[in-house]
């Protein structure tokens, strides 16, 4: 690589250049094409800190409020963007603050690297101020992780570290830097990793399953696809479009799967899982050809396992062997990167239309819209719903801003809600369902998507789990948009008190403290709502600042989110009340 | 419910810092305890070799082998029954020397187990026995009464009787 920054006179060795391990690190990130790394300094990371401040110009660093949130707007600027999320943090607390980001990035693919400061090797396990075992600690939650303790090891490691992040199935890893590593200086040269021995990203496409496939799709009466986030990481979009159009095949998604296919795609047909869509939900178990694509039947997608699509032949395109039969059996299982799979399926697939078939489909739905969807999204009692704030800024977007939501009922409602025209805009934290993900992963959703406009939705409990990030927000400057749907509960966790403890509501209820003012404390513009006829006003203001905006919205207190697959139940006996 | 039966795993990795750790992370998130474990050199320079015992069902070894070979230092793993592969365990029993003249039936025990003496000293000498674990487990009874000043068993080692092709994968890698 081209080493532009270096002084001249420093080069002794031609291509290589005497460089301390801290500087290095900037290089390699540049050398990856990393602008933008969230993170926090402190003690063991200082000598790379100091780098960042004469590289400032080149890379940008932002400071968040704590390490978490680093992590989270690391995951925010790579799901928006496709590109690896970096996170910094210092040794001790300051890497223990980083696990919860991590593990949310490992449960959903993200691809992430974190760096962090480590005691001098001479220290390492002598109990040193701020010592703690990153590596021990991370290994159960990274795709690799790795200790540097000597300088020269550093761009081969890091070179390692993005490729291993960002091929295959994604992952967080994490890099642990003594600090003697970060002082001493080496002789340096970048290459980029693009192979590592013992590591396979993509399985080799065997032909005959994709034959196999081609011919259960075109022998099926009733089958339906449920896309996962497969789609998006392995950048299917389009070969998901075109079987579903070739084959006439109605298509649904998991939550992290969503927008992948435009919404408004008359094949598709909403979302599967514990809160989707009655019809996809239904209908699993009447299909006769289930065609699973980069998802990984999650249990909140499958319910009762048992009894879940039995009656099916199952079709798996994925890209991690580990994911076959590892919670349903495959029939067919088609195992390479979905983009290619897909596009080697196609051409051997028949044109169809499927429309009685598809017709069913329609038909839950009507029933799903009077039992729940309207009440949800055009409600005749007082209190707002979370649907009808959606639905608001549904409109006030045009369906093309970027949706990151916290964890609950919100979450839920937004998910199921949101329109989506473009690929990329449902930003959500699925698998680990960590509360304080959306507000630090909406700053850096926006980074990473800067022309988009980015809406954080946000429940009262979440919001005040990683509220310091607000600070991130006004010292950046970034022009995120906060909705807190308000219902002085943890509303998710009051529903499930509600129908399965008795209405025993332990700890669920919140006294909230004035969200208006906190923010205007952080000088950011801020209203509340409580009433309908204000709503769609407000929304629209808010859309319109090309500044941070934060808005309170008062919902119902009580409100449920249906339909509903309780715990152990199955797809079929999904609840519309 | 299908049957618990032994399993033993082969893994095939890097010889690197951590991996032991990450591997044997896999089994604790799932609540399953390591029978035995041995890590060593493989047929292969520069590759280790863990083996790893685990008593459950098929289907759980599956899984974890297939979580196993989806870490980014292993090369490949494989699981097999007892009867897939050669596998022995070495104990090693310290008795004291005064009893191998004095109890003249230790030495039949030493010979009907074809067990070595390793060495003799003044005070104690030590036993080797190696074969199933059932075996050594017998002459760790027999030997009992007469007093055991220290017993160990190791890990087991096995060799599957099926070919493990390690060496084609990573010669596909160099092509």
């Amino acid at each position: 690589m081209e080493v532009k920054t270096l002084k001249k006179e420093e080069s002794k060795t031609g291509k290589k250049i005497r460089i301390s391990g801290a500087e290095a690190v900037i290089h390699c990130l540049l050398a990856e094409g990393i602008e933008t790394v969230y993170g926090y300094p402190g003690g063991a990371i200082m000598p790379i800190y100091d780098e960042l401040y004469k590289f400032r110009d080149k890379l940008h660093h932002v400071l968040t409020r704590h390490e978490q949130g680093a992590t989270h707007a690391a995951q925010g600027y790579a799901r928006v963007s496709g590109k690896v999320g970096v996170a910094m943090a210092t040794s001790g607390p300051g890497a223990t603050n980083l696990i919860t980001g991590i593990a949310d990035a490992q449960i959903d693919s993200t691809p992430m690297v974190c760096i962090t400061g480590q005691v001098a090797r001479h220290l390492l396990g002598s109990d040193a101020f701020q010592e703690t075992d990153i590596v021990g600690i991370s290994t159960p939650v990274t795709k690799w992780n790795y200790q540097i303790t000597n300088a020269a090891e550093i761009p081969e490691i890091i070179a390692k570290a993005f490729y291993i992040a960002r091929s295959g199935r994604p992952g967080p890893v994490l890099i642990d830097i003594t600090k003697n590593a970060q002082f001493d200086e080496f002789d340096f040269d970048y290459q980029k990793c693009t192979a590592i021995r013992s590591y396979k990203p993509a399985p080799v496409v065997d032909e005959s399953k994709i034959t196999e496939a081609a011919e259960a799709i075109n022998k099926a009466k009733k089958p339906m696809i449920v896309w996962g986030q497969g789609i998006i990481l392995g950048k299917a979009e389009e070969e998901l479009k075109a079987l579903v159009e070739k084959a006439g095949i109605p298509a649904a998604w998991t939550i992290l799967g969503a927008s992948a296919l435009s919404s408004s795609h008359p094949l598709n047909v909403g979302m599967v899982g514990m809160h989707g869509n009655y019809g996809p939900n239904i209908l699993t178990n009447e299909c006769d050809l289930l065609i699973a694509l980069g998802m990984r039947f999650d249990d909140r997608v499958t319910g009762d396992l048992s009894t879940y699509a039995k009656q099916a032949k199952v079709l798996h395109f994925e890209i991690d062997p580990a994911e076959i039969n590892k919670n349903v059996h495959a029939d067919i299982p088609v195992l390479g990167n979905v983009k290619e799979t897909l596009a080697k399926v196609l051409p051997l697939v028949n044109e169809n239309k499927h429309e009685a078939w598809h017709n069913e489909f329609k038909e839950k739905y009507k029933i799903e819209f009077d039992k729940v969807i309207k009440n949800d999204l055009h409600p005749k009692k007082e209190g707002l719903t979370m649907g009808e704030v959606i639905e608001q800024i549904n409109q006030a977007s045009n369906h093309e801003a970027v949706m990151v939501s916290d964890v609950g009922q919100h979450q839920m409602i937004a998910c199921r809600y949101a329109k989506f025209n473009t690929t990329k805009s449902n930003i959500t934290s699925g698998g680990l369902g960590t509360m304080g993900f959306a507000l630090p992963a909406a700053i850096g959703a926006k980074m990473g998507a800067p022309k988009r406009e980015v809406v954080a939705v946000i429940g009262d409990g979440g919001y005040q789990m990683t509220i310091q990030e607000l600070g991130t927000i006004f010292q950046t400057k970034v022009p995120v948009k906060i909705v807190v749907l308000n219902n002085d509960f943890l509303g998710m966790v009051r529903q499930w008190q509600q129908l399965f403890f008795d209405k025993r509501y332990a700890s669920t209820e919140m006294t909230n403290p004035d969200f208006v003012t906190i923010a205007e404390g952080y000088h950011i513009q801020a209203k509340k709502v409580t009433k309908r006829e204000d709503l769609a006003a407000a929304v629209e203001e808010m859309m319109a600042s090309p500044h941070a905006y934060f808005l309170e919205v008062r919902v119902e207190k009580e409100d449920n989110v249906f339909p509903m697959i309780p715990t152990g139940a199955s797809v079929s006996d999904i609840r519309l009340s | 419910m299908e049957e618990n039966k032994t399993f033993t795993i082969s893994v095939y990795s890097e010889n690197n810092v951590g991996l032991l750790n990450r591997i044997s992370g896999i089994f604790l998130k799932r609540h399953i305890n390591i029978e035995s474990l041995n890590v060593s050199k493989s047929e292969i320079e520069n590759v280790s070799k863990f083996t790893i015992v685990v008593n459950t069902t098929e289907d759980w070894t599956r899984k974890i082998v297939g979580q196993v070979e989806k870490q980014i230092e292993v090369i490949k793993a494989y699981y097999h029954t007892d009867e897939e592969t050669i596998f022995l365990e070495t104990g090693l029993f310290k008795i004291a020397s005064n009893l191998l003249f004095d109890e003249r039936q230790i030495q039949n025990i030493i010979k009907d187990n074809h067990s070595d003496i390793v060495t003799v000293s003044p005070d104690f000498f030590v036993i080797s026995k190696s074969g199933r674990r059932e075996e050594i487990e017998e002459m760790y009874e027999q030997l009992k009464p007469y007093g055991i000043m220290q017993f160990v068993r190791s890990g087991r080692v096995s060799v599957s009787k099926s070919e493990m092709q390690i060496s084609n994968i990573l010669k596909e890698f160099q092509l």
